[in-house]
């Protein structure tokens, strides 16, 4: 046994040298190999931790979310209907959501105007307390509650993330939404140059100029999702976009038992049948595929590339210089067996892939969480005019190393087999037959 | 299909280890055919050498197989939050018909690979290759394994279909499958089986030190040994998992070697797989005793290998009892679960 | 000590340049005995001396080495029988150039695991023996001609083997180190082993350490033996 470390130490250190006596062809193996794995790292360390975001994001919506379908399309929801929704048993408590689209001509830009919940119906806003802490979907047993039978599961008491699943999408930076103000996103505020204070103009759907003022901006961690947010209260809204009170844009219904989730959606599907409830775990089931898709694409197209670099490598691995020919030559006269040079030729494969593989994968955290992707960036933003300035939060778990090693690595090694046994099988006697310089 | 890098790296290494395995076969073939010690014409010669081709192929194969049984379950677990109702791998594995076969598949290639490499071990250690032709037979038998368990593999992850939204007009997006997948496993109730477990694993054990010292009873161990490796898989099931868990409920094989549980489920089942392979090829070399090349080897080789199946199967126990005895959970064998 | 019976090789048979290096050699080599090999280029020398070592396999015939039949045995055998048993010494010194002198000459024995600092030692030894120790560390292109033949002796000697295999040891060297290596030979010959040496330099093998001489020509020993 002892022998055997031994016989791999000598073999390692001569490998080492061997490696280092042929500097220019490795060097340039070795650049274009961490330069594949830096890409697919790339890629998959970022479509991971924006997966991570979205999952993370969206454990704070709603349960299922309720809108009214008209031939497809969605119309405004009728605040007559939430009696409806609000009997069925197993439902918690249902809020009313006031929220739509502008879009601003100067900048070419969307945005998001909200009412910030509990604000949208005037039957909600006895349920908003205090602000400040304020702005959550109702979950205490107080005013809102529904007047159907429900089970509560409580949380567990001393759980650390109770209170994470009642914040809002989003941070106010202690401003308070007055009407004839708004509160914008970070998104907005760089685009438009604006700030607390100034004022924006803005079309009403009869075409009067209305002038809100910004009575603040929302946090920048959560710019992920309130980039080209802005928050509007519903008064303003409905008389920005001439809505009537007797309806608002869609409902999100809370029901405390994950287990009856599904079964008050297809109630709800049968009691109002122009309904369309949209359940979070279907979203989050649709965005991790969304996610999934993306980044599974990238590496399908991305193939071509590791195609190349295998090829490559194969090349490199035959074309053995006369040099190389005759040394390993050398090594089988004196006495080194086939299985003793393949043996050689496979650790200086595995140094290769080591080097290049954590090289390679270190370069891309740095890329990805440091530099914001700074390579991806065009691919990345479109011609999207609000782009948010996020940074991810670095997430890189075992999954993403394995798939890299088996898409990086595996290829490699196997392409080499064939060229390392051809070099092993060189004669011993071809030293013998040398005769020359 | 499901187009996750993940499931990428599963259908490429399974595509890799059927490509090498067909090439080896090819070459294999051509070996059985040709080859003769004696013979020192180039014929001979190349075919030498190219078994060692041959035998690097393979080691690599197998080294591979055992990586993607561990990534097959690694992939399933992490495509869980894609199906409804699905709550881990074993739920995961049900979504179509193809997954638990290549599984099964997908464990049995790896003992036969194992079993490979030891012959191919010893081959190796005789001046005449005096097992060459039994190897590359059982190559023979193993390609086609390999390439069924290949096809089922691709079967499975192309006709998966996540549960999502497919379309904006659609009103009720989940169909009425309100009960989901099945995550159940078929168990046997805990206490008789840890009856069975422990007991079995003391005879097979008694069988394999005894065959250690007398030589005697190889065969019997290399079956015990078989047994054992099945009772072991039948008790995670249905005993050891819930004290892992610490739930009376959850027989889940598969989530042990998650993180949530210290990863504890890569040991015991390298463990597991490594004691069968070498209590198997016990089994399988036992034959071979009277060739003339292998006399100064083969006899002290069969003797380690019971006894490194012995040990890990003795640390396998000691796993097992370890977490029974420090798990919270009580099992109160009033109740039968 | 070593028997050849009836060996015969040929190279890329059945094809249109199918090559017959030796045709039926008879050939029985003593033990502690310098024996030369004597020929023209072509005489197949090279090729008898590569079976004679254990470096290739005969297309027919059979090889014994100290009674142990070795036609048939595969490389992985044949090697580690080379191993412990053969020195080579080649025309050139095929050192491999951009390590240092200590390793090459260590090289041979890597694949046995021995112990790094008795090898060290073992390697340290040779060179001294034959004078160029305090070339240990310089790196092989730096060596003269000569210091890089001794080198390769040194290199031949690391496994302690009883049989030395020369290939045209003289055919680059001058007169006076000719006559240097002749003295290494008669070293060897006097510690008990037994060498093998091909040569057209009578410088070789008319000298008077050598005890049988071994005429080849066209792949088959001309008259009887020595």
């Amino acid at each position: 046994m002892r022998a055997w470390i031994e016989k791999q130490h000598y073999i390692i250190d001569f490998t080492i040298s061997s490696l280092l006596r042929r500097k220019v062809k490795n060097f340039g193996l070795l650049a274009l190999y961490t330069l594949i794995v830096f890409i697919l790292a790339s890629t998959m360390f970022f479509t991971y931790s924006i997966k991570k975001e979205a999952s993370l994001i969206l454990k704070g919506a709603p349960e299922i979310i309720v809108q009214k379908i008209v031939a497809g399309r969605h119309d405004l929801f009728p605040l007559s209907y939430i009696e409806t929704i609000k009997s069925i048993r197993g439902v918690a408590a249902v809020e009313s959501r006031l929220w739509g689209y502008y879009y601003d001509s100067l900048v070419s830009a969307n945005y998001t105007l909200l009412t910030p919940p509990g604000q949208a119906d005037a039957a909600d806003t006895a349920a908003v307390a205090d602000s400040g802490a304020s702005f959550r979907p109702c979950r205490s047993p107080q005013p809102c509650k529904s007047p159907a039978k429900t089970t509560v599961v409580e949380n567990e008491p001393g759980d650390p993330h109770a209170a994470d699943e009642s914040k809002p999408l989003f941070e106010f930076n202690g401003a308070v939404l007055e009407p004839g103000t708004l509160i914008i996103g970070n998104g907005v505020a760089r685009l438009r140059n604006i700030g607390k204070g100034d004022y924006m103009p803005f079309l009403t759907f009869d075409g009067k100029v209305v002038n809100f003022k910004i009575a603040g901006t929302l946090s920048s961690q959560s710019e992920l999702v309130s980039a080209d947010l802005m928050l509007i209260t519903g008064a303003d809204f409905r008389k920005l976009f001439g809505i009537d009170n007797s309806v608002v844009t869609d409902l999100s219904v809370t029901v405390n038992n994950p287990s009856e989730v599904a079964m008050v959606a297809s109630k709800i599907k049968k009691r109002l049948p122009q309904a369309r409830p949209i359940i979070r775990d279907e979203m989050l089931r649709t965005y991790d595929s969304i996610f999934n898709w993306r980044g599974g694409m990238m590496i399908v197209v991305f193939s071509a590339a590791v195609l190349a670099f295998v090829i490559f490598a194969w090349d490199k691995a035959s074309g053995l210089s006369a040099g190389e020919r005759r040394e390993i030559g050398i090594l089988k006269a004196v006495g080194w067996e086939t299985s003793d040079v393949i043996q050689m030729k496979f650790w200086e494969g595995a140094m290769i892939s080591l080097t290049a593989f954590f090289t390679g994968v270190i370069l891309a955290y740095i890329h990805v969480f440091f530099t914001g992707s700074i390579v991806f960036e065009p691919a990345l933003k479109g011609w999207s005019s609000l782009y948010p300035n996020f940074e991810l939060t670095p997430f890189v778990n075992l999954e993403q190393l394995t798939t890299l090693f088996f898409l990086t690595v595996v290829p490699y090694t196997v392409a080499t087999i064939v060229p390392i046994w051809r070099a092993a099988t060189i004669d011993p006697d071809s030293a013998m037959r040398f005769t020359g310089e | 299909m499901i187009l996750h890098p993940t499931v990428i790296a599963n259908l490429l290494a399974a595509y890799i280890a059927g490509g090498m395995v067909l090439y080896a076969v090819f070459y294999g073939v051509q070996i059985l055919k040709h080859w003769d010690i004696q013979n020192g014409h180039e014929l001979q010669l190349v075919l030498e050498r190219r078994t060692y081709l041959i035998s690097t192929l393979l080691s690599y194969v197998f080294g591979l197989q055992l990586l993607s049984l561990f990534l097959y379950i690694f992939t399933a677990d992490n495509l869980t939050p894609l199906f409804v109702g699905a709550m881990c791998a074993a739920g995961t594995l049900n979504v179509d018909s193809f997954g638990y076969p290549t599984l099964v598949l997908k464990i049995f290639n790896f003992i036969l690979a194992g079993l490979w490499l030891v012959l191919n071990y010893v081959d190796n250690q005789g001046y005449d290759y005096p097992l060459i032709k039994k190897k590359y037979l059982l190559l023979a038998f193993v390609a086609p394994v390999i390439i069924v368990e290949t096809i089922l593999e691709s079967a499975y992850f192309l006709d998966m279909e996540a549960d999502v939204i497919t379309s904006c007009c659609g009103s009720l997006f989940s169909s009425e499958r309100v009960t989901g997948l099945g995550s159940e496993i078929a168990s046997l109730p805990a206490r008789p089986m840890m009856w069975v477990f422990y007991s079995a694993m003391a005879c097979t054990l008694l069988c394999g030190i005894f065959f250690y010292f007398n030589n005697l009873g190889g065969y019997l161990y290399a079956l015990l040994s078989l047994l054992m490796f099945f009772i072991s898989l039948v008790s995670i099931v249905s005993f050891i998992s819930l004290y892992i868990y610490e739930l009376p409920t959850h027989h889940c094989p598969f989530c042990i070697i998650m993180e949530e549980y210290n990863y504890i489920g890569y040991l015991l089942y390298i463990l597991l797989f490594g004691a069968v392979v070498s209590g198997l090829g016990v089994g399988a070399l036992i034959p071979f005793r009277q060739v003339e090349s292998l006399q100064a080897m083969l006899s002290g080789f069969i003797r380690k290998l019971a006894l490194a199946s012995v040990i890990l199967y003795a640390a396998f126990t000691t796993l097992v009892t370890y977490e029974i005895v420090t798990s919270s959970l009580v099992i109160s064998y009033e109740v039968v679960y | 000590m070593i028997e050849l019976m009836n060996v015969k090789k040929v190279f890329n048979a059945g094809n249109p340049s199918e090559f017959s290096a030796l045709n039926s050699v008879n050939l029985n080599i003593a033990g502690n005995k310098v024996t030369v090999l004597k020929g023209p280029s072509g005489s197949g020398k090279t090729t008898l001396l590569s079976i004679v070592g254990c470096m290739s396999r005969p297309s027919a015939g059979r090889v014994k080495l100290n009674g142990r039949e070795i036609t048939s045995l595969p490389e992985r055998f044949l090697t580690d029988i080379r191993r412990k048993t053969f020195g080579f010494i080649f025309q050139q010194p095929n050192l491999i150039k951009g390590i240092s002198v200590l390793d090459n000459v260590m090289l041979p024995a890597y694949p046995l695991g021995e112990k790094r600092s008795q090898l060290k030692m073992k390697a340290m030894k040779g060179l001294a023996e034959l004078n160029i120790a305090d070339k240990s560390a310089s790196k092989v292109e730096w060596l003269s001609g000569g210091e890089a033949q001794r080198a390769s002796i040194v290199r031949a000697l690391i496994n302690d083997p009883y049989i030395i295999i020369a290939d045209e040891p003289t055919a680059h060297l001058d007169t006076k180190l000719s006559y240097r290596f002749m003295e290494i030979i008669e070293k060897f010959k006097s510690e008990g082993k037994t060498v093998i040496i091909t040569s057209h330099d009578p410088l070789v093998y008319e000298s008077s350490i050598v005890d049988h001489v071994v005429k080849l020509r066209d792949g088959q020993i001309e008259g009887k033996q020595a």
